[in-house]
């Protein structure tokens, strides 16, 4: 199970992901512990394979909501770039924001095993 | 108090509307230490939920993204339900440009996304139930669940508020139900109910969209507040038509309607509408009108008179009536020779000043309050009496009213003879007059009285004689020692010819009994001559003498 000091030392703010769980530190790690398998970043992935940027929009909408309401800093900050775009319906490389989105969510997999 | 109430309510439920489940186990957990939580994951659940469970949800925080059925589509069901839109909602949104339109779409309040910190978000929850409770609270007593129109408080309360913003005419309407609990008792409960309810219906109906409010201020009982124009009339005769068609048993109700039109805006407006009432109570028992005005002169005459009757007792113990003497003369020979006195009884009211005896006596004469006041001055006549007679050696009777009221007194003798008794007097000093009204009342009482005190040596006088159901009939069964002339004949009997036959036709009766006449009301030397040449033994006028208090009265006795 994830630690505060491993969240904190992946740019976490825990502070104030603590404090939007009241302080209840086992709730907190409980629910960031499941953001790894969240099937948002799934559905993400596919949407934006198929070019399916509505699709895309809602997935990373929603995403952006949890990641935010976690203080999940490094994977928000991503997530509400590419939201941010596809809201725009910008000409943007999604693929590789996605990547590099999958990888900072698999950065946080590894402690959450 | 307030801890019991917190207790029976228990918790206050908020049911939390969102897709995602991190954040349902967020707010969920921001929220579960003040408030029950259920959740639904959709629209489509969260409907469901609503439709089951609506009195009992006090808050609902609504995602807008979601699958199923989106969060506006919530919105717009809760808004256009008459259960649902009693609840509050809170919006969640990433979107900060879309406040307005989800203000504007119904939403009560929004939190943001990501959430705001959990104090803020506890009290947007806390702020927007307080606001509905007290709304509701509100709502609920503004009506009258049966009827649907106001509660009485709160039409007083709007009534006010109009007021500060118009000053058209208005009138105020007391609608009432003659017998309304024998409605319920004969046709039962709820049939009376359905009458209320349809009155109701038919008021609110017949304002429409005209400046007006009602209300039901109890049991039976509808207030109307409405601009002055209105035909309540018509508004009656629909009504009981309307109700003879739907009520279920034919009911048969009568409904009263007191007016009182263009209200005073000096008055408060409870007053305006207990004028109203008291308008429609007159209509008690009067089964050939069902609308009555009130009128502010019969009703300021009320209030004195009830101001009077209260204060009888205080005035005879603080002796601000005083008994006047006015004279009578015996116009037989050259000179006329002072003969005789009537007592007669004058009101200095300390407020009011002197009252005429007009304003009081017939109001006394009908509650039986005169009774105080012949008995206060039957003693102040007899105490006079004997001083008189310490001073003089010598008086003249004096004729005290003995009226209706106190002809039905058993102790009547034994009051007078205890009277004479205590102040050392007898019954040649004291005339009694009675009315012939009272004849008509009790014909063998009165004989029995007068041949009683007859009996005992007083002189009784048949007052105001012709002036009402005079009856040949009673002058031959109760014997009398004096009639007297009612002043209105002698009043006219100089320009009419008729008064003049009357004082002839009393003339000739007095002559057949043998009983001298007084003729009262005699003013001027013309009336004096020709009551003189008709045979009139005895006068009393302002020709002679008004009403004098009793030292001025003296003058004349030591003459």
């Amino acid at each position: 199970m994830i630690t505060l000091d491993v969240l904190k030392s992946l740019g976490v703010d825990t502070d104030k992901g603590l404090a939007m769980c009241m302080g209840n530190e086992a709730l907190y790690l409980k629910l960031v512990n499941s953001v790894p398998t969240e099937k948002r970043f799934d559905d993400l992935a596919k949407a934006i394979d198929e070019g399916n940027l509505d699709a895309a929009f809602d997935a990373a909408h929603a995403l952006k909501g949890v990641l935010g309401n976690l203080s999940l800093t490094p994977l928000y900050d991503k997530i509400a770039e590419i939201t941010e775009l596809l809201r725009g319906k910008a000409d943007a490389d999604y693929k590789g924001l996605m990547a590099e989105l999958i990888s900072k969510r698999d950065d946080l997999a590894e402690y959450c095993k | 108090m307030y801890k019991v109430l917190e207790s029976v309510r228990g918790k206050r439920k908020v049911l939390v509307v969102e897709d995602e489940m991190i954040n349902r186990e967020i707010l969920g957990n921001m929220l579960k230490g003040e408030y029950e939580v259920v959740y639904a994951e959709n629209g489509q659940q969260a409907v469901d939920i609503l439709h089951m469970d609506y009195d009992t949800i006090s808050l609902v925080l609504l995602d807008l993204m979601m699958p199923v059925m989106g969060g506006e589509e919530v919105l717009r069901l809760c808004r256009s339900d008459n259960n649902l839109s009693q609840i509050p909602v809170i919006v969640m949104t990433q979107d900060e440009d879309a406040e307005v339109s989800i203000i504007r779409a119904g939403a009560d309040d929004f939190i943001k996304k990501p959430y705001n910190m959990p104090e803020v978000v506890l009290a947007r929850c806390e702020r927007i139930i307080d606001l509905y409770e007290k709304k509701r609270l509100i709502d609920s007593a503004e009506i009258d669940p049966l009827t649907g129109l106001y509660s009485g408080e709160f039409f007083f309360e709007y009534i006010k508020q109009m007021e500060k913003y118009s000053d058209i005419k208005m009138d105020a309407i007391a609608m009432d139900i003659e017998h309304f609990h024998l409605v319920n008792e004969i046709y039962g409960r709820s049939e009376g109910d359905r009458i209320l309810k349809r009155i109701g219906s038919m008021i609110m109906a017949e304002l429409g969209d005209s400046y007006g409010i009602a209300c039901r201020v109890s049991a039976d009982t509808f207030y109307i507040y409405h601009q002055g124009s209105g035909n309540y009339g018509k508004l009656a005769e629909k009504i009981l038509t309307d109700i003879a068609a739907v009520s279920f048993e034919k009911a048969k109700i009568r409904l009263r309607i007191g007016i009182n039109k263009n209200v005073d805006r000096n008055d408060p407006p409870e007053q305006w509408f207990d004028h109203a009432k008291l308008a429609c109570d007159e209509l008690r028992g009067d089964y050939t009108r069902q609308m009555a005005y009130y009128d502010s002169v019969t009703h300021d005459k009320l209030l004195y008179h009830e101001r009077l009757i209260r204060d009888i007792d205080t005035s005879i113990a603080n002796k601000d009536f005083a008994v006047y003497y006015q004279p009578k003369y015996n116009i037989e020979g050259d000179e006329p020779v002072l003969q005789s006195a009537e007592a007669l009884i004058r009101w200095n009211h300390p407020e009011f000043g002197m009252i005429s005896p007009g304003d009081f006596i017939p109001l006394f004469e009908g509650n039986g309050l005169v009774q105080k006041l012949d008995r206060f001055v039957w003693e102040e006549v007899a105490s006079q009496i004997a001083k008189w007679k310490e001073q003089f050696k010598a008086t003249v009777p004096v004729s005290v009213n003995v009226s209706r009221i106190d002809i039905f007194d058993p102790e009547l003798e034994n009051r007078l003879l205890g009277m004479l008794d205590k102040y050392g007097i007898t019954t040649n000093e004291v005339l009694l007059e009675i009315t012939e009204s009272a004849y008509s009342d009790s014909a063998n009482r009165l004989i029995e009285v007068v041949n009683n005190l007859r009996d005992k040596g007083f002189r009784i006088e048949m007052d105001d004689f012709g002036s009402g159901y005079s009856s040949l009939n009673m002058l031959t069964t109760i014997p009398i020692d004096v009639l007297k002339m009612d002043m209105k004949f002698v009043r006219n009997m100089l320009n009419d010819d008729k008064s003049l036959k009357l004082c002839e036709l009393v003339m000739d009766i007095s002559r057949f009994l043998g009983v001298p006449v007084v003729a009262e009301g005699v003013e001027e030397k013309a009336q004096l001559d020709k009551l003189k040449d008709m045979g009139c033994q005895i006068i009393q006028g302002y020709y002679f003498s008004k009403p004098l208090p009793a030292e001025q009265f003296e003058e004349l006795l030591a003459k």
